[in-house]
């Protein structure tokens, strides 16, 4: 049997001290997972300390495009290789390497076309994440469930899996900055099925987080207004020929 | 001549307009000339320069279209309609500009990805020596 080609996208953003610890991590959680650090134009080390691992494949953008830019040309390069899994993964050292393999099994199974690792599916011990974020969280669980009748209760979670056909929708369509929430609302409109697993994350450990203070208003009106105007559009997606 | 002339100064808003219009016009036009512009954004600039040089010249149907909205200077109409054709180009830059950072976007990615082939690449044929 010829195993799946699984491909690791880890968008990077001054991530000089985490970057070596989580490539590190995946390597050993499974030697066969081609890991690509996405470096959004980062203004430290990022580069080096990724390329120093000796382990992952480091695309360097020569400008800062924000993370979905970042994991979109993951997902191009995925898609250029051909791979069969994507697993999209912070660079700061939040999500586990151990539970990857909990993502990957419903893609297997067919039961879905995304896997999307969750905080909320059920009470786990870890990290929970701010008061004031869960709040957005909860109107994100309204606006999925209004929007495209799938429920989905971490919106905001960056650790997903991907099966192929997702990989090549994606790598053409993938919203530019805060693009969690919005992938949701685009994916399922375009009949994608979404799954959640229960997953544990670890507080971040090292860096800045991206939201907080005022911007975190911005952030929700933008992402809101793109929620809803991604479910006015036509469906976009064309099925794939049967290989 | 006497006589043109007091007209000319009794209306010297119409005939500042019509002047206004015509250079307006004429500048396009060179721009697109010297390829300083290209055509499909010019176009809403002509457009509207042709609008105010015909409203400049066609007084009484200036008024009309002012007795129309309400508006007892006719001449403020035109300011309305300068301010309506200023609102639609810039509306036409928005969406130029959304439309040059997606394809900036797109450029950026390929060539990141073009650079970590190359790298890729390179580092094989060094192997290979």
């Amino acid at each position: 049997m010829i195993s799946d080609k699984i491909i690791i996208i880890i968008p990077a953003y001054n991530e000089e001290k985490n970057i070596h610890s989580v490539i590190n991590s995946l390597k050993q959680e499974n030697a066969n997972f081609e890991c690509l650090v996405i470096n959004d134009g980062s203004a430290d080390d990022t580069q080096k300390a990724a390329e120093s691992s000796g382990l992952a494949t480091v695309v360097q953008l020569p400008a800062n495009l924000g993370i979905g830019g970042a994991v979109q040309t993951g997902f191009k390069y995925a898609f250029y290789h051909q791979f069969d899994y994507a697993i999209q993964f912070d660079g700061d050292g939040q999500h586990l390497a151990s539970e990857i393999k909990h993502l990957l099994a419903p893609l297997r199974n067919k039961q879905c076309d995304v896997c999307i690792g969750s905080r909320f599916v059920q009470k786990t011990e870890g990290f929970q994440s701010t008061f004031m974020r869960r709040i957005g969280i909860k109107i994100f669980k309204v606006l999925n469930r209004l929007l495209i009748g799938q429920k989905i209760t971490d919106s905001t979670s960056g650790f997903r899996a991907y099966n192929k056909e997702t990989i090549a929708f994606l790598a053409a369509n993938y919203p530019t900055d805060y693009p969690e929430p919005e992938t949701i609302i685009l994916l399922g409109k375009n009949d994608f099925i979404i799954k959640e697993v229960s997953v544990e994350m670890v507080e971040r450990q090292g860096g800045e987080s991206s939201i907080s203070g005022l911007k975190s208003a911005y952030y929700m009106v933008k992402v809101v207004l793109a929620m809803l105007m991604t479910a006015q559009r036509h469906k976009i997606r064309r099925k794939m020929k049967d290989e | 001549m006497n006589n043109l002339l007091d007209i000319l100064i009794s209306n010297r808003i119409q005939v500042f307009s019509v002047i206004g219009s015509i250079s307006l016009i004429f500048i396009i036009f060179e721009l697109i000339k010297y390829k300083k512009l290209k055509e499909q954004y010019s176009l809403l600039w002509l457009g509207c320069g042709f609008i105010f040089l015909f409203f400049s010249i066609f007084k009484p149907l200036l008024q009309i279209f002012a007795n129309t909205l309400g508006i007892i200077y006719a001449p403020s109409a035109l300011l309305l309609m300068l301010i309506l054709s200023a609102f639609f180009i810039l509306i036409q830059y928005s969406v130029v500009i959304s439309k040059l950072s997606e394809s900036n976007k797109n450029l950026i990615q390929e060539v990141g990805i073009l650079k970590a082939e190359l790298k890729k690449l390179q580092s094989h044929v060094m192997d290979g020596k």
